[in-house]
């Protein structure tokens, strides 16, 4: 697992039934592209994040297929449909085989 | 010219990768918004969003990277609009492509032109 790998989603706590809100994710990764030389002028091999998946009550909301050219530290902005009251998870895949998950409580009032 | 063979194996053209993508269909024009900088001072983290009314998924691409694949959007049932923003990677001043797949089958493209100050591909 790459090291320092922190989700940070903003997800609202409460919303109306059938609300679209607006969901801001962050995750750091240094997202190697493998198009960058060290020092020695060998190719660093790439490592990025390759997918990433919102869902909602295990529907899915946004699901990303992500190259090299999405910087550092994967930025996602989208906007979720809230039916009901549940569970909100975000998963991402590294190309080292590991997920990372986060999850919110979304409440409709 | 031989030397440059095992490059262009490697490294789709974005026609090839919109071809890939739409089957071999042309895209037409329609509602997508591609939104971009004019000007990019910093090609490691240049801020875009797509927005297609209906679309079943968008793909991103870079005509002037290394490799213009650059990220597909996939929309599920509980997509509240079909649309997305992140940060993408551009090596130099280029065209960003999006085309998108509408739930009738047809396909519609949109590209912006940004000029970057800095590329942000290393190497």
């Amino acid at each position: 697992m790459a090291e320092n790998v922190t989700p940070r989603v903003r997800v609202p706590s409460e919303a109306t039934a059938g609300e679209v809100v607006t969901i801001k994710t962050l995750i750091s990764h240094t997202m190697e592209s493998g198009q960058r030389k060290d020092d020695q002028g060998n190719v660093i091999p790439r490592s990025i994040i390759n997918r990433f998946v919102a869902a909602f009550n295990g529907e899915t909301i946004i699901d990303v297929t992500l190259e090299p050219a999405i910087s550092t530290n994967p930025y996602f902005e989208f906007d979720a449909k809230i039916p009901e009251s549940g569970t909100m998870t975000f998963t991402w895949y590294d190309d080292d085989g590991s997920t990372y998950e986060d999850a919110h409580d979304i409440t409709v009032g | 010219a031989a030397l440059f063979v095992p490059q262009l194996a490697m490294a789709a053209t974005t026609e090839e990768a919109i071809s890939a993508f739409t089957g071999g269909a042309t895209p037409g024009e329609g509602d997508l918004t591609l939104t971009a900088p004019e000007i990019a001072e910093n090609g490691n983290t240049v801020p875009i969003e797509v927005s297609a009314p209906g679309a079943e998924s968008i793909i991103i691409l870079a005509a002037g990277n290394p490799n213009p694949d650059v990220a597909t959007f996939n929309f599920g049932p509980l997509a509240g609009e079909q649309s997305a923003s992140t940060r993408i990677r551009l090596a130099k001043t280029q065209d960003v492509v999006a085309v998108a797949k509408m739930s009738d089958g047809s396909f519609i493209q949109a590209k912006q032109e940004v000029k970057v100050t800095i590329g942000g591909c290393g190497g």
